[in-house]
Order: C-alpha cells, then structure tokens, then sequence
C-alpha cells in the first residue's frame, strides 16, 4: 500500500512536471503562447498552491494573502536595490520576510474562526494596503510604485565586478541568465513544480491528515485531545510564504513593485481562482489560475474588429449580429464573462472545475463497470 | 556607444571596452530562441505592421481611454488612407502617402491598463510579446506612463506617450525609448502664473489638494512654485489617494484654514469628484480676509468640463488643446473626428492622434522601422499644422514644446461640448525651460 502510494506520487510529479515544462508547446494554439503570460500562470499557480494549502485543507477562508504577495514583491526590489540584481538573495528574503509577516497576521488573525478569521484577515490587507499607499510611502514610493534605479547601491554585484554603468538599468538575473523572457519562465516553473511537490508531500503527510481534521470537525479534535492552534499558525505561515515566493517572482520577471498587488481584490482573486479550479484537490487551484488569467490577458484583448475576424466566415448579416452579442462579454467586459462562469460552476459544480472533470470520469468508469456486470450477467 | 556617455571627451578606450563588453555580455531581451532579429518585433516582409493602443478602459481614466482610442482608430484610418486624411491633409513637414507605414497596412491591437501600472506593464507585455507590436502608445496616467516607458526601453519598442503630464515623464524619469507630444505640468505653472496674477492679484493664501501620486506631486511642486512666485502663501498641501470618490474629509479643514484659493491637483473622475463637492460645501460662495473664494483646477479638458457641468464655470486652468482652435490642422482633425463619432474630440484625443501620425512620419522620415533610426528622426523634430502651431520635439528630454492654452469653464454654453473659453493662447517661448533642470537620464539608442 504505502509503495504504491510512493509510485503514484512520483507518478503524478512525472506528468506534472511534464505538462507544466511543455507549456509553451501546448498553449500555442490558445494564443497564450508568450513569455509575460507564461510566468503569470507559474508565478500565480504558486500562490493559489500556497493558498490552497490554508484554504483548501483547514477550510479557513482568507482575505488577506495580497499583503504577502505584496511584502514579497517589496522585499525583492528592495534587495535588488541593495544587494544585487542576481533573483536568490531576492527569493530568500521575499519568502522569509512574507513569513514573518505571516505568522504575525496569522497569530492575531487565527485567534478566531470562521467569518471572523475572514473578517479580520480583510482588515489587515487593507491595512496593509493603505500603509504602503500612503503612510510607507519612503519604503515603497506609493502609487508609482517602487522601481530599481541606476544609481542604487547594489552592494554584492559592485564588491564583485565592477560594474558598467551607462547601459540604461540593469536586468534581474541568476548568475548571467535573464530572468525576463522564456528563460524567466522556466525559472517560475521549476519553482512552481518544486511548490507543488511541497504542497503534496504537505496533503499526504500527518501533518496535513490533522489539518483536514481541523476543517471537518475542529471541536472534536480539540475533545481528543490536539492544540488545533499550532497547527493552523504554520498552514498559515506556510501559505504566506508561498504567496511571498510568488510575490518576490513577480519582481524578478518585472523589477516594479505597487500598492495595487496588496489591494483586497488581489486576495479575492485568489479565492476565485481556488473555488473556480476546486478547493482541497491538488491541481484545481493551478486549473483556477489558468482560467482566470487566460481570460484577463487574452479575452480582455480581444476587440470588435478581431471578433468581425473570427466571425468572418458567417454572412455579413450574421457576423454583424453575432458581433453585437459578444462584444459585451470581451473587451473591457472579460469580467462579465468571468463573473458568468464563476456563478455556472458555483451553481453546478461547487466542486469547482476539478469535479467537473471527476463527474465525467465517473460517467466513463460507470459505463465501464456496468458493462462488466452485464457481461457477467451473460 | 558614445551616445551613453553624457561627456564625449572623457570616453576612454578602456570605458569603451568595458561597456561593449557588457553589453555584449547583457542577454537580449524578448528574442525567440534561433529567431534572432535584428530589432524586438521587425515587421520584415510582412505586408502589415502591428501598433499597440494601451489605454484605461476601466477606473478613473476610463473616459480619457475611450476618447484616445477612437483617435487611434481615426489615426490608423488615415495612415491606411481610409477617411477624409485629418491632419494628413495639413502636417507640415510630411512623407505620409495614406499606403500604410512604408509601404505596409497599419493593424492594431488593444489593451486595458485599468490605469494600474501591473495591469499596463502586463497588456504592454503582451502586445510586445504575443502580438509583436513595433510601437506602442497611450495612458491617461503619468504613474503608468512611466512604469510602461520603461518598459519600452528594455524591450526596445518606441512607446508614443498618450496623456501624461506630470514633470517625470521627460524629467528624472525619461527615457530614450519614450516620447511626449502632451505638455507637463511645468509648463502649465508657467503659462497660469500671469493670468493668475492679472485675476487675483499677488496677495493670496492657497490650499493645495493633490493626488497622491507622480503626476500630482509634480503639478503640485510646480504650481507652488509659479504662485510663491508671484507672492502667494501656501496654506496647506494635502495628499488624496487616487479614485478616492469622496472628498468630504480633506474639504472640510479647508473651510477653516484661512486659504482664499483651493488648487485642484486632480484629474479625470477625481477632479469632478472634488470639484464638485467643493462647491457642494460652499467653497465658492465665501468670502474669506474680504477676498472672493476661488478655486483653479491647473489641468483641465473638455471630457472633465462635461462631468463636472455647471461646477467648472469661471474656473481657470490649462489643456494641451481645445477643439474651438481655429487653425487649418484643428478644424480637419475635428472634422474629420465629427464625420466618424459625431462629437469633437477631446485633448486626450489630439494627442495620441497626433503622437500615431508622428511615429509613421518619422518611420517614413527614417525609411525603416528600425528604432534608433526612428529616434534620431523624432529627436528635434520640427513640424506645424497639427493644432498648436510650430512644434519641435526637443532632442535633450523628447518633450514636445509648443502653445499652451489657459482656460475657463464657460458661463452660458451654447451646447454640451462648448464648455471652455480660452482665455489665452500662451505662446511657446513663455513655458520653455532648461531640459537639464530635472535632471534624468535617457539611456542608449541601442537595447
């Protein structure tokens, strides 16, 4: 039993490493091709994983994980400025740091449950939010959002190179690799594989078997005797580092951090993405990612003269029409369409996307299995 | 490489070395494994060329947006030879033939920066990226503005800024890469100061209400500087946040603060948020040390007047452009933009239509869409007949130099879109000033 479990682990790394590294082959035909979408999708399948490990297994429902993301990006460019432009100084420090601030949100936060946890969680974000919009302004440079200079220190690359200077700004990179473009992918993406097999060692471990004891009866496991609290402080801190590890990788494929990451919808997107995938399964949160972002890059680009394209095959009359019907849900109206589909799948699948794949699986399984029984039969 | 080096005489060769090396060191930026081009996103033999139009279509700015992407479309209408030409028919000097950009029919693609400089960077990513763009343009916000200019510099896509006017965009901030036809908010101190001056006289206390960001801080910076100019005191400065929606909190101490004069350094949504609640609360009805209670909006347009309604009359301030302005290129841009929407365009509008028609002159200038090229043609680029009389894009900082206009809300419109009269057309030698005085760096020609 325990081997087999063992195999079926490496199975599931195997083809998720696989399909994840091939990205750029097999979202060509999307149109979703292109190195700044490609580490969007790495970069937020890190934190809706990270996310998912609070919410999907403790059932505790966040508003607040933008400051994380946030505090990571600030750490990153401020490293940086600072120490060097190579990305591991920046990871390091954005993760740490994002778990600092994590425990400390997560100790006051988590002294309660339920909507209050949610509540309280909303109040830092936005705390935090206004704090790095205004109040912290010399730390983060407010509403322009803070940006590496030519002139900053830089003390590590300057103690070992002499550094050129007149060439514009320098690039974040890993000893001489860029960190924008396909390079910068890959990158995200053995972080991303490196997360997600964090997060399944976490789901198949004791540690996470307690954690889906908190969010099926926490009182019960308080009876048996288990101090619930602890437990929840790490699956909080360790989400927060997550969300921080993504935040610092926003700043290593675009050295800009603002305010607006750390803004309460940044949290609610989050959300979206895990229940729009599928909350408490492995892979859902990455599906949720995947479709909220394709729609806000590719559908939110699409206008009337591309879809006068599309339709182009259809007389003019129908094409016009059709035009005028679908215009409202691309464009600038994406997040109707968003808003559309999260309803459909909350409604028909609270299971998110995940169940939906589930549900035809079944189907296909029972057809199976009910003709072996009739073949028994005969 | 000499262009890098702000003094010429000092470059050694040892310098030389040093930077080519690093240079040459410096992985290239967006290139697709073996495809190795020559310059990010060369059309080649393509028989179209793709333009980015990168505008707010949601948030404070989104009426802006809308206004400068139906010029966009006006502008590639024109450039493919399509419509009545607009200010084809009166720009001066001109290689534009109406058959595309050299030879090539003019595609675009759109995005939303949801005025978030993120969200801009990401749809300025993807135009560059995915849809291969060889420009870009737009904006609505200076924080955006300079967040995507930068962007074009390391990706080395010319980016013809939209509305822009805080100092930064072609001060500390500018960028060889980056372009502004819009004026700044400098040259909206200069021009204001003596009608300023003439109306309210040298004695005033003003209260300063900013918006908490690059574009605010500079106007702010540079209104203070014209009125303590002139002798005004200045009361208080306060910082507002950007789409805030109510102003109630920072109208209130105003009332109280002694000031006679309450400078709205605010734009789009906000400015009619505050404008609005200001005179809700009073303002303009007081008399404060026996002096009339006025209120200046420095940076003002059309699209605001129409929000704003009734509040904006008697108010000064500055645009860019108006479209009462009777000279030949005004009145064949308003035409022309009349015949396809059926209202006048806004300043926004003017701009980035006229920022997409100098792109494509200087590609056809340059005989090649190859940047540095394109550049060097822009840089100190002389042109008229495009709505502000003779203009020059000033080679040191890329800021379009030229008249700018003082305005008021008028008191009787005649129609909805008849909201300003102009007050001044302040001629371009009075709002000129030294290109080194923010200083700012503008980076190589060669990315």
């Amino acid at each position: 039993m325990k081997i087999e479990k063992k195999r079926s682990d490496l199975f599931i790394m195997a083809i998720f490493t696989i399909v994840i590294l091939s990205m750029p082959v097999w979202l060509s035909p999307l149109g979703a091709n292109y190195p700044d979408l490609l580490q969007k999708f790495a970069i937020f399948g890190i934190f809706a994983i990270g996310y998912n490990i609070l919410f999907g297994l403790t059932g505790y429902l966040s508003f607040g994980h933008a400051i994380f993301i946030g505090v990571g990006s600030y750490t990153a460019v401020w490293s940086f400025k600072l120490l060097s432009m190579n990305v591991l100084p920046a990871i390091v420090f954005g993760t740490l740091f994002a778990g600092i601030i994590a425990a400390l949100v997560g100790y006051v936060s988590l002294r309660r449950s339920g909507i209050y946890f949610s509540i309280l969680t909303l109040a830092f974000a936005q705390m935090f939010y206004n704090l790095a919009y205004s109040v912290l302004t010399p730390l983060t440079n407010g509403e322009t959002g803070l940006t590496i200079a030519a002139g900053d220190p830089r003390v590590l690359d300057r103690l070992f190179s002499d550094v050129a200077t007149g060439g514009g700004l320098p690039s974040t990179e890993l000893f001489g690799i860029s960190m924008s473009g396909y390079s910068g992918f890959y990158f995200t993406a053995v972080l991303l594989i490196l997360a997600f097999f964090i997060s399944l060692k976490i789901f198949n471990s004791p540690f996470g078997l307690k954690l889906k004891a908190i969010k099926s009866n926490q009182h019960r496991m308080k009876y048996t005797g288990y101090n619930t609290r602890p437990y929840l402080v790490t699956a909080f801190i360790i989400s927060g580092m997550f969300a921080g590890l993504a935040g610092s990788l926003m700043a290593v494929t675009d050295p800009l951090a603002g305010a607006e990451r750390m803004q309460w919808t940044a949290s609610g997107e989050v959300v979206l993405m895990t229940i729009l995938g599928g909350v408490g399964t492995l892979y859902g949160p990455l599906l949720g990612v995947a479709i909220i972002k394709y729609l806000e890059n590719i559908f939110s680009a699409v206008n009337e003269a591309t879809l006068h394209g599309f339709f182009s095959f259809l007389p003019q009359w129908l094409n016009d029409t059709m035009v005028v019907v679908v215009s409202p849900f691309v464009g600038e109206g994406w997040h109707l369409t968003l808003g559309l589909m999260f309803m459909i799948v909350v409604i028909f699948l609270p299971g998110g996307v995940t169940e939906g794949f589930q549900k035809i699986k079944n189907r296909f399984t029972k057809n199976k299995e009910q003709e072996k029984l009739k073949q028994g039969g005969e | 490489m000499s262009e890098n080096t702000k003094d010429q005489n000092t470059i050694s060769r040892r310098d030389m070395l040093k930077t080519s090396a690093a240079l040459a060191a410096a992985p290239m930026f967006f290139t697709k494994g073996a495809y190795a081009k020559d310059f990010t996103n060369n059309p080649g033999n393509s028989s179209t060329v793709t333009l980015g139009f990168n505008v707010p279509q949601t948030g404070a700015y989104a009426d802006e947006g809308a206004d400068e992407l139906r010029a966009f479309k006006l502008a590639v209408k024109h450039l493919n030879g399509e419509g009545d030409g607009g200010m084809m028919n009166t720009m001066k000097p001109m290689n534009l033939t109406g058959n595309g950009i050299l030879g090539k029919k003019v595609t675009y693609v759109t995005g939303d920066t949801q005025t978030k400089s993120d969200a801009a960077r990401a749809s300025a990513k993807r135009m560059i990226e995915k849809d291969n763009v060889i420009m870009f343009s737009g904006g609505s916000s200076s924080g955006v503005a300079i967040a995507v200019q930068s962007l074009a510099q390391e990706a080395g896509v010319i980016f013809m800024a939209g509305l822009t006017h805080s100092n930064d965009t072609t001060g500390k901030d500018k960028r060889r890469y980056g372009f502004r036809h819009f004026f700044n908010a400098k040259m909206t101190g200069s021009a204001l100061g003596p009608v300023l001056k003439e109306e309210m006289g040298t004695n005033r206390n003003a209260y300063h209400l900013t918006s908490d960001y690059t574009w605010g801080w500079t106007q702010e910076e540079s209104i203070r500087e014209t009125t303590e100019g002139l002798g005004w005191n200045t009361t208080a400065a306060v910082k507002t946040p950007v789409g805030a929606g109510d102003f109630s909190q920072f109208i209130t101490p105003i009332l109280n603060s002694g000031a006679d004069t309450l400078i709205l350094n605010h734009y789009g949504k906000d400015m009619i948020n505050s404008l609005t609640q200001s005179v809700q609360f009073g303002l303009r009805d007081k008399l404060v040390n026996g002096k009339q209670f006025e209120i200046i909006v420095p940076l003002y347009s059309r699209l605001m007047a129409q929000g704003a309604g009734k509040n904006l009359q008697g108010i000064l301030g500055t645009t860019n452009w108006d479209w009462q302005l009777k000279d030949e290129g005004s009145k064949a841009f308003v035409k022309s933009f009349g015949t396809e929407y059926g209202f006048p365009p806004s300043m926004a509008a003017h701009t980035c239509y006229v920022q997409t028609l100098l792109y494509a002159n200087a590609c056809e200038n340059a005989g090649t869409f190859y940047p540095p090229e394109v550049i060097r043609q822009l840089e100190g680029f002389k042109f008229d007949g495009m709505g502000n009389g003779a203009t020059e894009y000033r080679a040191e900082d890329h800021q379009c130099f030229k008249d700018v206009l003082v305005v008021r809300g008028k008191q009787n419109p005649s129609t909805q879109f008849d909201l300003l009269d102009i007050v001044k057309e302040v001629p371009r030698a009075q709002v000129e000033y030294d290109a080194s005085i923010f200083g700012g760096n503008l980076g190589p020609y060669k990315v």
